[in-house]
């Protein structure tokens, strides 16, 4: 290979450093910052619980129109079932990144995910 | 109307070799970056960063001085051609021109039987975007969120910095059979 020619021992041991330099970058700064640890539930805006994404769990919360169910497991939590008219809340599915927010306003329920540090729930540029 | 001033005598420039050879370089340089400009990109930052060529080729032939001129030279002109000139991404240019340009003037001094075009290049393109990285944090984005984007600047860095290192070297290589007379031109390796 022509294109080969002037490559040294070391270029390729400076080369292979710098995959591996790479490689931790995406293992440091996207694997384990984005992902939640903990949901965190509210009743009427006030704190109802924060429990542990991997333990598995079905929870109810209860508001005025009835018994919000939340399941939590694997890593990831959910609404399962609602009492509400739109069933927003059910509808957006499991949650599991940082600062994911499922909110079921007729019933003053909401269910957040938390990562090790606070997400912020918007950014504007 | 008014005489000319005719005592003053005439300021003269005196052009140097060394002026005209850096000159030449750098339009080259110039020429390559309005190349990289024109190159669409998915992100500012990422981009190939080809002017790079001209400052390893510049460093191995000339030394780190003219390489510093010719870079320097090139960040300016290029800025101003791109109307760039002041604005946040001309001291993002600065910055990572710096960077790179030191650690250069730390690694031209790495052995050359070990160390050829792709380390030095690989060390400038990681010294470039780390310059960028450290002034956007302190001056431009001064919030944590910039750090997700060091994954894909750093393989931005990876890519380009091999590719760019790869290029002149095959360059160096070609030059040396062209100016160097076939009695001086060994083979390397």
């Amino acid at each position: 290979m022509r294109w080969l020619q002037g490559i040294q021992p070391g270029d390729i041991g400076l080369f292979s450093l710098a995959i591996l330099a790479v490689l931790m970058a995406f293992q440091i700064f996207w694997q384990t910052d984005g992902m939640g640890e903990w949901a965190v539930v509210r009743q009427n805006g006030t704190l109802f619980a924060e429990l542990d994404l991997h333990k598995k769990q079905l929870i109810h919360v209860s508001g005025p129109l009835g018994e919000t169910q939340i399941e939590i497991g694997g890593g990831r939590a959910r609404v399962a079932s609602d009492p509400g008219p739109r069933q927003y809340c059910v509808k957006q599915g499991w949650l599991s990144r940082n600062g994911e927010i499922a909110i079921c306003a007729p019933n003053q329920v909401s269910l957040q995910i938390r990562g090790r540090q606070k997400a912020y729930d918007s950014l504007a540029y | 109307m008014t005489p000319l001033p005719t005592e003053k005598p005439p300021i003269f420039l005196s052009i140097t070799g060394t002026d005209r050879q850096i000159a030449g370089l750098a339009t080259a340089a110039i020429g390559l970056s309005l190349l990289d400009a024109a190159i669409p990109t998915p992100l500012p930052g990422v981009k190939p960063g080809l002017a790079n060529i001209v400052t390893l080729l510049v460093l191995a032939r000339y030394g780190w001085g003219t390489a510093a001129w010719v870079t320097g030279l090139r960040v300016f002109a290029v800025s101003l051609l791109l109307g760039q000139f002041l604005t946040p991404g001309f001291f993002l240019s600065i910055a990572g021109a710096i960077c790179s340009l030191f650690i250069l003037a730390l690694g031209q001094y790495l052995p050359r039987r070990w160390f050829g075009m792709v380390s030095w290049s690989l060390l400038a393109a990681f010294a470039h975007i780390g310059g960028q990285l450290v002034l956007a944090r302190l001056w431009l984005i001064p919030h944590d969120g910039l750090y997700h984007m060091i994954p894909i600047f750093s393989l931005t860095a990876l890519i380009s910095g091999t590719l760019n290192g790869l290029i002149a070297s095959h360059l160096q290589a070609s030059l040396d059979l062209h100016v160097t007379s076939p009695s001086e031109a060994t083979p390397a390796s």
